[in-house]
C-alpha cells in the first residue's frame, strides 16, 4: 500500500551496494533536498498555498524548471484534493509518488540499446566540457568488463589534447583507439573506426565526439555527417546517441537535449557530475519535457563512477531521509 | 522552452493597463511576477531573484513607474538598471604586480574551461599588455590536461612549465615560479585541475597552491549555462580563496547567462572576462548591461552592432544604404554585401547574438543556411557583368548557362532572382514609407 514500503520491497532485490554508491554520490542532494521536505512538512501541517509555494521553490532551487515545476505542483493539487490530504504529513508519499511517475513515466527502458547479433554503435554526443570524453572511456571499461570486444573512435579532432585524453582511456582499459591527426575530418575518422570494427568483429564500438553548442549550425551539420556515416556503413547504426549533459546545467539543458535530438536523434541521456552539489532536478525536467530516458548516471572522474541510472535508486537516495522518518513512525506506534 | 522576453512577457499586462490608464498596485504585482519568471527561465537563483525583486518593486512603487505613462517600458528600464548596477560597473583592469611577475590563478568546477581561458588569456595579455608569458600545467589528474595546455602553448608560441603528472601540483607551482624568474617571464599564468567545491583533500591543494605562488589574479571559471548551484559553487570558492575575479565561458551559446547574476550577487567579485568560443581570440571583455540585457531575453543586440562597425566599413555601408535606397542596388553590391557579412564572421554565431533570433515566430525556421549563401554567390559569379547589373536580361539560355556554370539547377537561378526582384520591390515601399528615417545599413536580404 504505503508507497514506501513498496519501494523498500522493490530495493532489497537489489544490490545494496550500487543503492549505497548512489547514496554516496548523491549525499549532497539527498541531505539538501529531503532535509528541506521534512523541514517544509514540519513548518506546514496544513496543505495550503503557502504550503505549495514553499514546495515550488524547492523544485526551482533544483533546476527542476518552471514549466516541470507547475506541472508537477497542479499533480500535486489534484491528488491532495482528490484524496482530500489536508496533512502536510500524508502529502509527503504523494509527492514521491508524483516524482517518481515522473521519471520512470512509461516505464522507459534505461537500458542501453544493443545490437544482439552483430556490432553496436555507440555515438556520444554533447556541449563542450560536458564530460563526453569521460563517459566514454568509463563506458567502455564497463563493456570490456562484461566481456565485450570493444573498439574506440576518436572523433573529437578539434580540441587541443582530445586524441590523447581519449588514448589515455583506452590504455587505462585496454581498448584500441582508432585515431587520426588532429584537425583532420571526423567523419573520416567514424569511417574508418567503422571498417576497423567490422573486419575485427568488435561488439560494440564508441564514438567519443567534439563538444559543440547546439546553437552552431555549422557543427551540428558535421554531427549530421557523422551519424550518416555510421548509419551507411552498418544499417541500423548507431544503435544509442547519448547525449551527455552536466548536471550543474540550468535550464539550457532543455534547448542542448532539443537540438541534440533533431540533429542525431538522441537515444538516451548520460547525466555527469551528480557527486557534486547540483540537485540534478533538471532530471525530472528532461523527463517531463522531452521523451529522452536518462540512461547513465556520472559520479566522479574515476573509471568506476558510472552507474545504470535507475529511478528507484535516484528517488532512494534522493528520499532516504524521509524514509528513515517513516521507520522511525511505525516503530512508535 | 520558447524562453520569452522580458517584454513580451510585460506586453499582456500591459494592455489591460492602457485600456485604464493608470497602474494600480496590482498591476505592479504581476509585472514583479513576470519580471520573477523571466529571471527564473535564466537561471538565475532563486534567492537573488527573491532579493532582486523586493529591490524592483519598491523602486515601482515609488512612483517612478506608477507615474509614467509608458510603465511597461518604465518598468523594463528600471529593471534593467538594477541589473545592470547589481552587475557592477565595467571593470575589465587586471591586477598587475608591481613586482614582477604577475600570477594569475585559474580555478573552478570540472570542464567550465579553465584551461582555455587560461591560454586565451595568457595571449591577450601578452598582445595588449606587451608581456612576457609562462603558462603552469598543474593538472596532473585529468587525462592529457599537460598536453592539451602544451598544445595550445605550442599553438600561441608561449612556454609551458610542466613537471609530468607524477608530481605533486604544489611542487609543480613552486618550481614553476622559480623556473619564471630564471627565465625572467613578467607573467605567470597557472591552470588547475577541475575540481568539486566540496572535495575538501582538492580544495585544500588551491589553498597551498595560492600560498606559493601568491596570485595578483585568482579568476574562477565559470560555464555561463550552469544552474541554480552557481551561488553554491561561487561562494565556496570564494570563501576558500577569496577570489578576485570571474571569467564565463561559452557566451557563444544560447543561453542567458542568469549565473552570471548569481555569482555577482553571492560574491561581489566582477566578471572580467567572457568567452566566445573555442578559439583562442574569443575573449572579450565584460560588459554588464549587455548581460542585463541578455538575461531578460533581449539579445545583446550591443555586440552585434559591435561587431558589425568592426568589420564594415563604414563609408561603403553607408554607399550601400544609398544604393538600396535609390534601387541601383546590382547583384554586384549584393555579392558585396554577402562578402562584408562573411567578414563578421560565422553568421550562426551573428543569429545567436540577436535579440529572440530563435524565439519569434517567423525567424524560428530562418536559420541562415550558409550552404544556401555559398550556392547564392556561386550563382551570381556565375553572370556576367551585363547580366548583374540588369537581370531582366537573363532568359532561359542564360539561366541554364548559369545554373551550369554555378552548379546549381535553373530552378535555384529563378529563386534568386525572384528574391532579388522582391527585395528592390520591398526597398522601393520601404522607401515610399519612411522617407528620411536612418535606416539599419545592415538590413540584409537574406535575414
Ligand atoms: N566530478 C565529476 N567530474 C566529471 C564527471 N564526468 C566528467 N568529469 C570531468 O569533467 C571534465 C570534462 O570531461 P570530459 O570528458 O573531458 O568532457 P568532454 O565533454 O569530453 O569535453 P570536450 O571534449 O572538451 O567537449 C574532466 O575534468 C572530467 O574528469 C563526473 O561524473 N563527475
Ligand atoms: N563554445 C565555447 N567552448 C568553450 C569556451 N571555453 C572553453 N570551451 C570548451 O569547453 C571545453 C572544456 O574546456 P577546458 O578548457 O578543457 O575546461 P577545463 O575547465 O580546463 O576542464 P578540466 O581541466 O577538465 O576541469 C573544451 O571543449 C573547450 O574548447 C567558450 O567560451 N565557448
Ligand atoms: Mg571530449
Ligand atoms: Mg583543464
Amino acid at each position: 500500500m504505503n508507497f514506501f514500503n513498496k519501494m523498500k520491497d522493490k530495493l532489497t532485490g537489489k544490490s545494496t551496494a550500487m543503492n549505497e554508491k548512489f547514496k554516496d554520490g548523491l549525499t549532497k542532494t539527498r541531505k539538501t533536498f529531503a532535509e528541506r521536505m521534512n523541514q517544509l512538512v514540519k513548518r506546514y501541517r496544513k496543505v495550503d498555498e503557502d504550503f505549495f509555494d514553499e514546495l515550488e521553490e524547492i523544485l526551482i532551487e533544483s533546476d527542476v524548471g518552471m514549466n516541470t515545476v507547475m506541472d508537477l505542483v497542479d499533480r500535486l493539487k489534484d491528488e491532495s484534493r482528490a484524496r482530500n490530504i489536508k496533512d502536510t504529513d500524508k502529502l509527503k508519499d504523494v509527492i514521491v509518488e508524483v516524482l517518481a511517475e515522473f521519471l520512470t513515466k512509461d516505464n522507459e527502458e534505461t537500458k542501453l540499446n544493443m545490437n544482439p547479433n552483430g556490432l553496436t554503435v555507440i555515438l556520444v554526443v554533447g556541449v563542450n566540457g560536458a564530460g563526453k570524453t569521460t563517459t566514454v572511456g568509463k563506458l567502455a571499461g564497463r563493456l570490456k568488463n562484461e566481456g565485450k570486444h570493444v573498439l574506440l573512435a576518436a572523433a573529437d579532432t578539434f580540441r587541443a589534447g582530445a586524441i590523447e585524453q581519449l588514448q589515455v582511456w583506452g590504455d587505462r582499459t585496454g581498448i584500441d583507439v582508432i585515431k587520426h591527426q588532429e584537425g583532420s575530418d571526423p567523419a573520416s575518422v567514424v569511417y574508418d573506426a567503422m571498417q576497423a570494427a567490422k573486419s575485427r568483429k568488435v561488439d560494440v564500438l564508441i564514438c567519443d565526439t567534439a563538444g559543440r553548442l547546439q546553437n552552431k549550425v555549422n557543427l551540428m551539420k558535421e554531427l549530421e555527417k557523422i551519424k550518416r556515416v555510421i548509419s551507411r556503413e552498418c544499417p541500423g547504426a548507431p544503435h544509442e546517441v547519448l547525449l551527455v549533459l552536466d548536471a550543474t546545467t540550468g535550464q539550457n539543458a532543455l534547448s542542448q537535449a532539443k537540438l541534440f535530438r533533431q540533429a542525431s536523434e538522441v537515444t538516451g541521456i548520460a547525466l555527469t557530475k551528480l557527486d557534486g552539489t547540483a540537485k540534478g532536478g533538471i532530471v525530472l525536467a528532461i523527463r517531463n519535457e522531452m521523451d529522452i530516458p536518462v540512461k547513465l548516471v556520472g559520479l566522479g572522474e574515476q573509471l568506476n563512477d558510472l552507474q545504470t541510472f535507475d529511478a528507484d535508486a535516484f528517488l532512494y537516495g534522493l528520499f532516504s531521509e524521509l524514509f528513515q522518518n517513516e521507520n522511525e513512525d511505525t516503530e512508535d506506534q | 522552452m520558447a524562453f520569452e522576453s522580458l517584454s513580451d512577457r510585460l506586453q499582456a499586462t500591459m494592455k489591460k493597463i492602457r485600456g485604464r490608464g493608470k497602474v494600480s498596485e496590482n498591476d505592479v504585482k504581476q509585472m514583479m511576477r513576470e519580471i520573477r519568471l523571466a529571471l527564473l527561465e535564466a537561471d538565475v537563483n532563486f534567492k537573488v531573484v527573491k532579493a532582486f525583486i523586493k529591490k524592483v518593486q519598491e523602486r515601482a512603487v515609488g512612483q517612478e513607474v506608477m507615474k509614467s505613462l509608458t510603465p511597461g517600458q518604465q518598468i523594463i528600464k528600471v529593471v534593467q538598471e538594477e541589473l545592470t548596477e547589481l552587475m557592477g560597473g565595467e571593470q575589465t583592469k587586471l591586477n598587475f604586480s608591481l613586482k614582477p611577475p604577475t600570477v594569475l590563478l585559474f580555478v573552478g568546477l570540472q570542464g567550465a574551461g579553465k584551461t582555455t581561458s587560461a591560454a586565451k588569456l595568457a595571449n591577450h595579455i601578452r598582445k595588449n599588455n606587451n608581456k612576457k608569458p609562462l603558462m603552469i600545467a598543474a593538472d596532473i589528474y585529468r587525462p592529457a590536461a599537460i598536453k592539451q595546455l602544451q598544445t595550445l602553448g605550442a599553438q600561441l608560441s608561449i612556454p609551458v612549465f610542466s613537471l609530468g603528472d607524477q608530481v605533486n601540483p604544489v611542487d609543480i607551482v613552486r618550481q614553476g615560479m622559480d623556473q619564471a624568474r630564471a627565465d625572467h617571464n613578467d607573467l605567470v599564468i597557472i591552470d588547475t585541475a577541475g575540481r568539486l567545491h566540496i572535495d575538501e583533500g582538492l580544495m585544500n591543494e588551491l589553498d597551498q597552491i595560492k600560498e606559493v605562488s601568491h596570485p595578483d589574479e585568482v579568476f574562477l571559471v565559470v560555464d555561463a549555462m550552469t544552474g541554480q548551484d552557481a551561488v553554491n559553487v561561487a561562494r565556496a570558492f570564494n570563501d576558500r580563496l577569496d577570489l578576485t575575479g570571474v571569467i564565463m565561458t561559452k557566451l557563444d551559446g544560447d543561453t542567458r547567462g542568469g549565473a552570471a547574476l548569481s555569482i555577482r550577487s553571492v560574491t561581489g567579485k566582477p566578471i572580467k572576462f567572457v568567452g566566445m568560443g573555442e578559439k583562442m581570440d574569443a575573449l572579450e571583455p565584460f560588459h554588464p548591461d549587455r548581460m542585463a540585457s541578455r538575461i531578460l531575453g533581449m539579445g545583446d543586440v550591443l555586440s552585434l552592432i559591435e561587431k558589425a562597425q568592426a568589420t564594415i566599413d563604414e563609408e561603403k555601408a553607408r554607399d550601400m544604404q544609398q544604393k538600396l535606397l535609390s534601387v541601383s542596388f546590382t547583384f554586384d553590391d549584393f555579392l558585396e554585401q554577402i562578402g562584408q557579412v562573411r567578414n563578421m564572421g560565422p553568421l550562426e554565431d551573428l543569429l545567436a547574438m540577436m535579440p529572440g533570433a530563435n524565439k519569434f515566430k517567423g525567424m524560428k525556421n530562418m536559420q541562415i543556411d550558409e550552404k544556401k549563401i555559398d550556392q547564392t554567390e556561386a550563382i551570381i559569379r556565375s553572370m556576367t557583368s551585363h547580366e548583374k547589373t540588369e537581370p531582366e536580361i537573363i532568359n532561359a539560355s542564360r539561366k541554364k548557362r548559369i545554373a551550369l556554370g554555378s552548379g546549381t539547377s535553373v530552378a535555384d537561378v529563378n529563386r534568386l532572382l525572384k528574391q532579388f526582384k522582391d527585395m528592390k520591390k520591398m526597398m522601393k515601399q520601404f522607401m515610399g514609407k519612411a522617407k528620411g528615417k536612418k535606416r539599419n545599413p545592415f538590413n540584409l536580404p537574406f535575414m
